[in-house]
This record gives structure tokens, C-alpha cells and sequence, in this order.
């Protein structure tokens, strides 16, 4: 099975903290990872690799500094990858995205599955996997959180869905996007991280991929950010003075009479 | 690069850089200046306190629907003949959006025999009914329900649709919009109209709840947005109330590429978090997992649901079903009570939008504070079982 991984480069939310005060960012030095997601689409083709064999090629679209996170991803066993890096993709949406990462999987020659993350936890957006699948005409499950049966032809995955989950048959070629349950990321192979510190992924830009300006990048996208702000604290804020008992019968009384908690009968 | 610098308004004080999530910025000779991997983000632009940072306006062609698409849609999602609550929600909200902008508000409706979901679709405000009815609807298919949308769009231009984001409208929803070359904004909690240019402006929360943004979608329609449960309030419901029912045919070549082979209802450790009208959660303050026991005594008593941090759950304390955050689940209950929960970012963005949020710390400098409703600083084995007392003393 030829299975490509869409991996995305992402600040690490980690390092992020909001003052408690001022409710702005706090951020202490900004490191880069792998959408911790992605570590879960990852795993998954891991998995699928051990159990019908394959091929696992990770794909990217970010700025030149993706080019270590590939690296990184060699390390944990990724056989081959491709960033595709380029100023016009800068200021990409989900529509963006979806055109240069679609060129992308026709440039690696196509795949049996494509595997993508939930979302993006920069982005949040959840948009990019459904997105890809309709450009490539692909059939879809997101939000898969096991693979019961997987063969050349197709693969039986359990879809997470808010009431509990669907059981669904999927004919390859095929899209999924995989939540945590798929299974913990298991850590870097020894093998891998020697072959990492070698690797040099290979480089595409919107020329070679046949991709005019306008298609990506800020020129491609459809939507656009027009303001940016710190999200608001909520309401009005109280603090209720201990003792911690009386506090915690104030509380009750103030949710009784905000008519938050009925008492009814 | 389209991120502009205004050098002289520059002071070098290096705001944008420790705000900038892809160190995409540097001072040189003490002033800001941006390199490869920026990605036009616009954090910079608003910290910048001097505003010597700005995006370049893109010009580009808006295309013909966007002068001649009217109308606000609303994408009526139905699993097993119901709909889930958001449905109401996105009725009521686009019941304003429409009035604003003067047009109809409709409501698509796709599956099989579910013809009679239309009078509560009425009821909740839905001038006109779009039914496709039909056994290839009959289980949910992203590709056949994606390319019947897309058509359906392309036929009667509505100039917005709105959806749940729910598992189904996160995972159509995405690929409706390619289908039909449009923007799209995902988990919307904040929607608005811009009368002079009919723009929808559509506020989510972005980088893990770090920032909010608004977006809009200028040159193409309809504009789309995914709008998160619980945040949006629905209409008074009129029954009785009537419609325009407007039927139309699956095309011929349209066929399911997937089969749902099993449907399984919430099972074992699955909790309905989204829809639970109060969340009590509980984080490693709670010190091990004895300690749930409070938090479902609590929740118990309330009629509510337990969550948890993903702190308490990696301590193998409760199952991740409970887990409430990015990684978890998104919550927004009319009560939130947090117990030994820091409030790290990660769990806000999850339940920030909670009409009354109560929070239990011994940390005065908590974070969670800063969303709280109501704080209190103290031992939350002191503060739970009083609130359990004082509830069983006026319910007598
Ligand atoms: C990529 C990423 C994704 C994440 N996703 C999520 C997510 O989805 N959901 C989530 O919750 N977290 C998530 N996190 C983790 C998050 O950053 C925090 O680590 C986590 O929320 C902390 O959990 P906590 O509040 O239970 O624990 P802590 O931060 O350890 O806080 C415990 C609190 O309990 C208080 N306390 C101790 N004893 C008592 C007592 N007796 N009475 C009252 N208060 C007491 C302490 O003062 C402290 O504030 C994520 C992190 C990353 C990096
Ligand atoms: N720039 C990118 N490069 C590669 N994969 C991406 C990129 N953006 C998004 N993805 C994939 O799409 C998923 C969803 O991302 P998003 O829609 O941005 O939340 C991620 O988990 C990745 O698997």
C-alpha cells in the first residue's frame, strides 16, 4: 500500500501561555513541531505499513524550516518526503492549501490512502483532510479512530461521530483523517534517526508543481483575516471570599439566583 | 512578501517578534524585519503598538456569484431522522443574519424519509425547505451528500450557509465548500453581517484559542461557515408555522462511494459532552482518581456530566471520552465548574464559551480565573462538599 502523510509544521502551543492578568500571549521562545495531530496519522500509517506493507511518503507545504520537521519524521520511519515550499504559498487558506498539497500527492504519483490529521492545532480548522479528498476526487472518512480490516482494495474504520461512532467501508484510493484513538505515537526508531540526520527532503515550488500564483498562496485563497484580537475573559468576573465552605454555598446561592441551577421539584 | 514594514514607524522594541508564532521575524539594526517563513498570519499587525505592520491589500476578482447569490441557508444535518440541537441554533442566528441583510432564510435537508423533519424546520424559522429525499441518502456519505450540496448551491446561489460543527458538518462540510470554490471558516463563534457590502464577518477562535479572528470571504459565495454548538441562540419556535417545501431529484450518476456498515450509539466510556447543559471537570488538583468521585457526586446532583483536563487524563485517572480542550472535546454548557483545573490554554479554548463558569483553585494566579464567572480560591475538598450541602439544604 502507497500511503502519503500530511504532515504540517506548527509553533508549539506548549510554549504559549496567556497572562492571567492582562489575558494577552505570553510566549516564551517559539519552537516548532509537528502538528501534534499529525503524530496520530502518522502512527496510523505506521500501523497499516506493519500490516499490508507499503510505502510512507510524508507531505508538507510550509516555509523552508518544514524541511527539519520532515527530517524529523524520517526519524519515525517515513520511508521518503516532499515539502513544498514557495513564497507564493504564504497567507494560504484551507482552499490554498488544498490546491498546493492536491499537486503535491500527483507529484509524488498518487497514493492508495492519503492520511491527514484531525486539524491543524495553529489553524484549528479541520478543513484541510475533506478539503483534499473532494480536489483529488477521492472518497473520504474523517475523524477515523481504528482501522478494523485493511486490504489493497479497502479498509473497514470506525468514524468518530458525537453520539458514538459509524462503522463504514472504504474503498481504496481513499482519504481519512485520524483522531487520537488511533493510537499512541510510538517514539523514533534508532534507524530512523541515524537515517534522519542525513536527509534532505526534496523541494518543490509552485512552478514545478504546475500551480500559477494565483492559486496559492494570499493570491489563491478565498477567505481573509481582517482582525485579529485577544479573546475577551467572559462577563463579569467575582471572586468569592472564603472561608472555602462559605464559599461554597455562596456559589450555590448565586447560581440558584441567577437561575443558572433550578431547584424545581 | 505582503506583510509591509513601515521602517520609520519601527521602533524596534521587538513586540512582534516574541508574538509572531513562526519565527518569521528578527530585528536587524533594531528593526523589525521578516523572513521565509512567515505565512501572513497577521499576528505581528495587531501587537505591533506603534501599527508599523500591516498586510497588503490583494486585490482580486470578485466573480459573478458574488453580486447575483441571495439568500441564507442553512444546512439542516439529521442523523437516524433527528436533528441535533445545533439545527435551531443555526435557524436562529440565520434568522437575523437574513433579516439584516433583507432575504429569505431556507433549510437543506438531505437523507431518506426524513420529509416530515421539515415542520420542526419551519417551526424554528425556515421560510423555504430544500428536501432531497432519497435511499442514496439514506446513510451518511461525504462524497454523494457533498456533490448534492454543491449542486444544489450552483443551481439557487445562496449568498450564506451555515453549519453544526459537528462530527458531520466538520467532515462535509470541508469538502462542500471545495466543491462548490468557495471560503470556508470552520468552528465559528461569532457571526455578524456587514450591511454596506453584505459580507458576513465570522469570529473564531485561532492558534489554540490564543487569539480570535474575524474573516470574511470578499470575492466568492456563498460564504461558508461551521458554527460550533451552544453558541448561538435559536429562535422562539412557532409550531404550526408553514413553509415553501422545495423537492428536487438526486442526477442519475450520483451514487454513495462509502458504505456505513454499523451504527453504534454511545457506548461505555462515551459521554455526551457537547450536549450536556452542565460540565463539572475535574484536573490534577484533584490529586487521583478517588477524587472523580466528588467531581460525579457534583455533577450528579446537577443533572451534568464529568469532564476532565487533559492533565487528569494522562494521569490515567478517567477515560479521554471526558477529556475537554483541543485535544478533547469543545464544550459550551449554560454551567461550567472546574476543580483543580490551571486553565492552561489548550483546556480554555474548550470551554471558554460556557455561560457561567465557576472555578475551584487553591492557586490564586490560576488562569482559569480569568475566564471564571465566579472564583474561588481555596481547597476544592472543602469548597465541593459544601456546595453538595448547600445544595441538598435548599432542595430540602
Ligand atoms: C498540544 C496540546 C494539547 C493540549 N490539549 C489539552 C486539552 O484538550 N485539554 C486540556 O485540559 N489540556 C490540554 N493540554 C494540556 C494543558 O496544557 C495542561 O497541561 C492541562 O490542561 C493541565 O491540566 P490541569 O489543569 O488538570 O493540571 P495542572 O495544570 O497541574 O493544574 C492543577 C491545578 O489544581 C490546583 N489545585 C491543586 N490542589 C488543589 C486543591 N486541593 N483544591 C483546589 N485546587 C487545587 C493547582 O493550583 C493547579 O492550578 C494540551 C497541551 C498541549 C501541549
Ligand atoms: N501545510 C500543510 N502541509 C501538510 N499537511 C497539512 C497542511 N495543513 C494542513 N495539513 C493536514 O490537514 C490536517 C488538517 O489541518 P487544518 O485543516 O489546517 O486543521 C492536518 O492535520 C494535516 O494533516
Amino acid at each position: 500500500m502507497k500511503i502519503i502523510v500530511c504532515l504540517k509544521q506548527v509553533p508549539d502551543t506548549a510554549s504559549v501561555k496567556l497572562d492571567p492578568v492582562t489575558h494577552t500571549l505570553k510566549r516564551e521562545g517559539v519552537a516548532a513541531v509537528i502538528n501534534p495531530f499529525d503524530l496520530f496519522a502518522l502512527e496510523a500509517a505506521l500501523q497499516l505499513r506493519e500490516r499490508v506493507g507499503g510505502q510512507i511518503l510524508a507531505l508538507t507545504m510550509g516555509p523552508p524550516q518544514a524541511a527539519e520537521m520532515l527530517r524529523e519524521a524520517i526519524g519515525y520511519g517515513v520511508d521518503e518526503g516532499l515539502l513544498l515550499s514557495d513564497r507564493a504559498f504564504a497567507g494560504a487558506d484551507t482552499w490554498a492549501t488544498t490546491a498546493a498539497l492536491a499537486a503535491g500527492v500527483r507529484h509524488l504519483g498518487g497514493a492508495d490512502l492519503v492520511i491527514c490529521g484531525k486539524q491543524a492545532v495553529d489553524g484549528d480548522t479541520a478543513q484541510v483532510g475533506p478539503g483534499l479528498a473532494q480536489r483529488l476526487g477521492l472518497p473520504q472518512v474523517a475523524f477515523v479512530k481504528a482501522i478494523r480490516e485493511a486490504s489493497a482494495e479497502h479498509l473497514v474504520v470506525e468514524r468518530q461521530m458525537d453520539d458514538g461512532y459509524d462503522l463504514v467501508d472504504l474503498p481504496l484510493p481513499a482519504l481519512i483523517t485520524v483522531v487520537r484513538e488511533i493510537g499512541e505515537p510510538r517514539p523514533p526508531s534508532l534507524k530512523g534517526k541515524m537515517r534522519a540526520k542525513k536527509y534532505e527532503a526534496p523541494l518543490a515550488g509552485a512552478a514545478a508543481l504546475g500551480l500559477a500564483e494565483d492559486q496559492v498562496g494570499l493570491k489563491g485563497s478565498f477567505t481573509q483575516v481582517v482582525e485579529v484580537f485577544a479573546p475577551g475573559a467572559a462577563g463579569q468576573r467575582e471572586m468569592l471570599p472564603g472561608p472555602a465552605e462559605a464559599a461554597g454555598r455562596a456559589v450555590i446561592d448565586r447560581l440558584v439566583a441567577d437561575k443558572v441551577i433550578l431547584l424545581g421539584s | 512578501m505582503a506583510l509591509i514594514i513601515d521602517k520609520t514607524a519601527c521602533t524596534g522594541c521587538g513586540s512582534c517578534l516574541d508574538a509572531c508564532p513562526f519565527g518569521a521575524l528578527e530585528l536587524v539594526e533594531d528593526k523589525a524585519q521578516v523572513n521565509d517563513n512567515c505565512t501572513l498570519c497577521g499576528t505581528c499587525v495587531e501587537v505591533c503598538p506603534e501599527s508599523a505592520l500591516s498586510l497588503e491589500d490583494i486585490q482580486r476578482a470578485a466573480d459573478e456569484r458574488t453580486a447575483t447569490s441571495r439568500g441564507v441557508w442553512v444546512f439542516a444535518e439529521q442523523r437516524d431522522g433527528a436533528l441535533p440541537e445545533v439545527v435551531a441554533e443555526l435557524l436562529g442566528q440565520g434568522g437575523r443574519l437574513a433579516a439584516d441583510l433583507g432575504v429569505d432564510l431556507s433549510a437543506v435537508l438531505l437523507g431518506h424519509g426524513v420529509e416530515a423533519l421539515s415542520a420542526e424546520l419551519f417551526a424554528q424559522g425556515a421560510q423555504k425547505v430544500y428536501l432531497a429525499d432519497d435511499p442514496r441518502l439514506a446513510q451518511f456519505d461525504d462524497g454523494i451528500y457533498a456533490e448534492v450540496l454543491a449542486r444544489l448551491i450552483a443551481q439557487e446561489r445562496p449568498e450564506i450557509l451555515l453549519a453544526g460543527a459537528t462530527a458531520l458538518g466538520r467532515s462535509l462540510i470541508p469538502r462542500v465548500a471545495t466543491a462548490a470554490a468557495t471560503g470556508l471558516t470552520a468552528d465559528c463563534t461569532g457571526l455578524a453581517i456587514d450591511p454596506a457590502r453584505r459580507l458576513l464577518l465570522q469570529t473564531r477562535p485561532a492558534f489554540g484559542g490564543n487569539i480570535m479572528a474575524t474573516i470574511i470571504c470578499p470575492d466568492a459565495r456563498p460564504q461558508m461557515a461551521t458554527v460550533r454548538p451552544r453558541v448561538m441562540k435559536k429562535a422562539l419556535p412557532q409550531p404550526g408555522a408553514t413553509g415553501e417545501l422545495v423537492r428536487f431529484g438526486l442526477d442519475a450518476d450520483l451514487a454513495p462511494s462509502t458504505q456505513v456498515l454499523e451504527v453504534v450509539r454511545a457506548i461505555g466510556e462515551q459521554v455526551n459532552l457537547t450536549a450536556a447543559e452542565v460540565v463539572v471537570v475535574g484536573g490534577r488538583g484533584l490529586g487521583g482518581p478517588e477524587g472523580f468521585d466528588l467531581v460525579r457526586e457534583l455533577a450528579q446532583a446537577l443533572g451534568g456530566v464529568v469532564g476532565a483536563t487533559r492533565g487528569a487524563v494522562d494521569a490515567g485517572w478517567i477515560g479521554h471520552a471526558h477529556q475537554v480542550g483541543q485535544t478533547g472535546r469543545t464544550i459550551g454548557p449554560k454551567l461550567y465548574i472546574g476543580l483543580g483545573v490551571s486553565g492552561a490554554v489548550q483546556h480554555l479554548v474548550g470551554m471558554q464559551s460556557s455561560d457561567v463558569i465557576v472555578a475551584v483553585n487553591t492557586d490564586a494566579n490560576a488562569p482559569i480565573f480569568s475566564v471564571a464567572t465566579y472564583g474561588i480560591v481555596g481547597n476544592l475538598f472543602e469548597v465541593a462538599p459544601a456546595m453538595l450541602a448547600r445544595l441538598k439544604e435548599l432542595r430540602g
